[in-house]
């Protein structure tokens, strides 16, 4: 890595900022998602803000990125000459600073639109591909973002985003926001990029940042994965409700006191043996997947091999599109949640209760207090943050919004758990406490299939399936479920094919 | 006040008090407790068809019942043709059209299941077969309903006319069935977003399949006292019904789009919608100023009426 004093921000204070926030803050209604706060980034920089759900970073990110404007305070774009450092721009022209700027955004909500393909969505991001050609023009571009960050990616360009896999769908954004264009990306804002790539893949981005930043552009990283951060960033800012608490070089911390910093004791993630159940399997005939009562049981390998088509066959076939028995025998947590998960106009507790509806009427009506009373258990028992259950479900962030989709299926009582990478965008506290709570399940005689891109998370499992080429290549239990096993296994077949 | 002014149906309900203000205002030849009664009872049938259309609505893009008018012709034919004007077989009667509601309902949804045709077009081919089915037995006859329900149906309680009260208790009804009972929010779940609905373990097709058939029994029941009230079954008796069940829907602050409906705006709509025709009957227009006229308050309504609400 090149010299990270050099880049400090104490050490490099002459240098003209690519933003700036002066007193910036942001309230929504009465709602204070981030007070009056001081930040900029450099050309050159690599900063990682990290911090729990809802502790602000993607309102940060929302007024660097022009996406709402500031309640009070300023967002300027100094701008490459040093002009304009004044005023901040208002309005429209907010938007057109931002992008003259050169400031790109990755979001953590995937933005893409389905049903165009990957070239037309981004002709949206990028106004200067009109007129003849336009369409060479944008494969030009795409290609070269791709060939530089994802070398060997295999991504479609004339296929509708739609038919794209979730982790594909959010290469394709990662290359949009470093891809060539009229203005030259100069700060890259990349929120929780790797949420759903496979460790390889990410290997590959953190690369392209680092190389991307040696060359004098900057990136704004959030991330929940401590490892990830420190691999990349050379300025780690601190957030908690709404505030910067610290804002230091990343060689000031240390894994620990990053943790400690963002407000968490780090749980280790209990190392005690789990005694395997034993027992028949219970998923029925029909599945290439089995699972016993009480187990956990991983679904491993690179994305996109299968892993997600074998979720939702899986719950699919225990579900049923007429029964209506009072307990199902699955619920299912998306990872996707805008596709597959939220209820977008309904409330925080409507969201909560949409599986277990049947449990709660009373004489023929929804039990509205019992309703109540189970939102307010969950919001207790995963931490929900909000004052107000009854708020629109939009209104928390993204990890908070996973959260609530947790609370829908472990509200049940169905003896099964399909999980689809549900850890997306959630952060390390949480985390530890959602994996508390799986495991407290499993031992009831609960029973998990999980699917996740995180090799700590399959550490959990009691088994584990490594998926290639769209079916179970190997199968791995207790002590053999390690990192190397699970990538050896992963490339096994890519190698030979 | 602001709450108040929160509800989607509120926009319907002003707009139908000021077109019932407008009218009252230069009709003095009927009098306002004539207007009330004639506005309350042809908007009660509209009610009752546009209950059914909600709930379908509600069920998300694309889902609309179309052969509403064709089971309302059906059902009043092969009712009244059954009771003969016979009064002894008034309650069987109902049960026909009961009946002939239902079947058509699991028709229309059979086709959308097995043969992945989009609702809006197999319910419009079905309504062709059912329209076609009550020309065929009907052959220009027209029968008399019993006496006992025509006095019934042009009959008033406490000086309302007996149609209103009907409408008023399904209204009721569909309010339960929609705001508190486990139904409406499946139906709502279904209508925002179909793929999280299943993931949340909600019986899609069961759901789908139940609403298909309640919007088709209360167009036929709603026929068959159409029919009662107009003393005969006539083969373009429900055509207005084809776009007024949709229009209260929407007038009445229900999200086209689906996964967002109340009740309270859909008699509101109908009164609106009926009130609107009459004011501009009596202000003596041409027919052409008058479509264009309901056209513009129609949009202006549903505009006012469209703001992005979360159900609570």
């Amino acid at each position: 890595m090149g010299d990270g004093t050099a880049r400090a921000p104490g050490a490099a204070p002459g240098r003209t900022p690519i933003v700036r926030l002066d007193g910036a803050g942001r309230a929504f209604g009465a709602v204070r998602a981030l007070h009056p706060l001081d930040f900029a980034v450099r050309p050159g920089e690599c900063v990682a803000l990290v911090g729990h759900n809802g502790a602000g970073k993607s309102t940060l990110v929302n007024l660097v990125n022009a996406v709402f404007a500031p309640s009070e305070g300023r967002v300027v774009y100094p701008g490459p000459e040093g002009g304009d450092g004044a005023e901040g721009p208002t309005g429209a022209r907010r938007v057109e600073a931002r992008r003259s700027a050169g400031i790109r955004a990755v979001h953590q909500e995937l933005s893409l639109a389905p049903n165009l393909t990957l070239l037309e969505n981004l002709r949206i991001a990028q106004r200067d591909l009109t007129g003849r050609g336009w369409r060479k023009r944008a494969a030009d571009r795409m290609r070269g973002a791709f060939d530089a960050i994802f070398p060997g990616h295999g991504i479609a360009t004339r296929a509708p985003v739609g038919d794209l896999t979730l982790a594909e769908r959010q290469m394709v954004e990662i290359a949009m926001g470093f891809a060539e264009g009229a203005e030259p990306a100069r700060l890259v804002i990349l929120d929780e990029p790797t949420s759903s790539l496979d460790a390889s893949i990410a290997a590959q981005l953190v690369a392209h940042v680092r190389a991307f930043c040696a060359a004098g552009g900057s990136v704004i990283f959030i991330s929940h994965m401590m490892a990830e951060v420190f691999a990349i960033a050379d300025r780690i800012a601190v957030m908690k409700d709404g505030r910067i608490t610290e804002d230091r070089p990343a060689r000031a911390f240390t894994q620990d006191s990053l943790v400690a910093a963002m407000g968490h004791v780090a749980t280790e993630v209990a190392a005690t043996a789990r005694v395997a159940p034993e027992g028949p399997d219970i998923l029925g005939p029909g599945h290439d997947l089995s699972a016993r009562a009480g187990e956990i049981v991983g679904l491993a390998g690179l994305a996109g091999h299968g892993q997600a088509a074998a979720l939702s066959r899986l719950y699919l076939s225990l579900a049923s599109d007429w029964g209506r028995g009072r307990a199902p025998r699955a619920v299912f947590v998306a990872g996707d949640r805008a596709r597959d998960g939220i209820f977008p106009l309904w409330s925080i507790r409507r969201n909560v209760s949409a599986a277990r509806l049947g449990g709660l009427v009373r004489r023929g009506t929804i039990d509205r207090g019992a309703e109540a009373a189970l939102a307010q258990d969950w919001q207790a028992r995963i931490g929900i943050r909000t004052g107000d259950l009854s708020a629109p479900i939009l209104s928390l962030s993204g990890g908070n919004q996973q959260k609530v989709l947790f609370a829908r299926a472990l509200a049940t009582e169905a003896p099964i758990v399909v999980m689809d990478d549900p850890m997306r965008g959630v952060d390390v506290g949480t985390k530890a406490q959602v994996y508390e709570i799986i495991r407290a399940e499993a031992e009831a005689g609960r029973t998990f299939v999980w699917y996740s891109t995180e090799t700590d998370e399959i550490r959990l499992c009691d088994r584990v399936f490594v998926y290639r080429n769209g079916r179970i290549g190997t199968e791995l239990a207790g002590d053999a479920i390690t990192e190397e096993a699970i990538v050896a296994n992963s490339f096994e077949m890519a190698a030979t094919a | 006040m602001s709450a108040l002014l929160d509800r989607p149906w509120i926009w319907a309900w002003l707009a139908a008090f000021a077109a019932f203000a407008a009218t009252a205002a230069i009709s003095q030849s009927q009098g306002i407790a004539g207007l009330l009664v004639a506005a309350l009872t042809f908007s009660a049938f509209t009610v009752l068809v546009g209950l059914g259309q909600m709930f379908v609505i509600t069920l998300g893009p694309g889902n609309i019942d179309l052969s509403i008018p064709a089971t309302m012709t059906l059902a009043a034919t092969l009712s009244l043709k059954f009771m003969g004007g016979a009064g002894a077989l008034a309650l069987p009667g109902l049960a026909v059209a009961l009946a002939v509601g239902l079947g058509a309902g699991l028709v229309n949804y059979a086709l959308i299941l097995l043969l992945r045709i989009p609702p809006i077009i197999a319910t419009l081919a079905a309504s062709f077969v059912y329209q076609s089915l009550a020309i065929w037995s009907n052959r220009g006859l027209r029968i008399k309903p019993p006496d006992l329900l025509s006095d019934l149906m042009l009959g008033r309680t406490l000086g309302l006319p007996n149609v209103a009260y009907i409408a008023l208790a399904a209204c009721l009804l569909a309010w339960v069935a929609l705001e508190r009972a486990r139904y409406g929010r499946e139906v709502t779940a279904i209508g925002q977003n179909l793929r999280a609905a299943r993931f949340a373990g909600i019986a899609v097709e069961r759901v789908r399949c139940a609403t298909y058939l309640l919007s088709a029994a209360l167009a036929g029941v709603t026929g068959f006292l159409l029919a009662c009230f107009a003393g005969g079954a006539a083969l373009n008796m429900g055509q207005e019904y084809l776009l007024s069940s949709i229009a209260v829907v929407v007038i009445g602050g229900s999200s086209i789009g689906g996964g967002r409906s109340n009740v309270p705006g859909v008699p509101a709509g109908a009164m609106f919608l009926f009130l609107i025709v009459s004011m501009l009957n009596s202000y003596g227009l041409g027919a052409g100023v008058r479509l264009l006229l309901t056209g513009v308050i129609i949009v202006g309504i549903v505009a006012l009426g469209t703001r992005s609400r979360t159900a609570r």
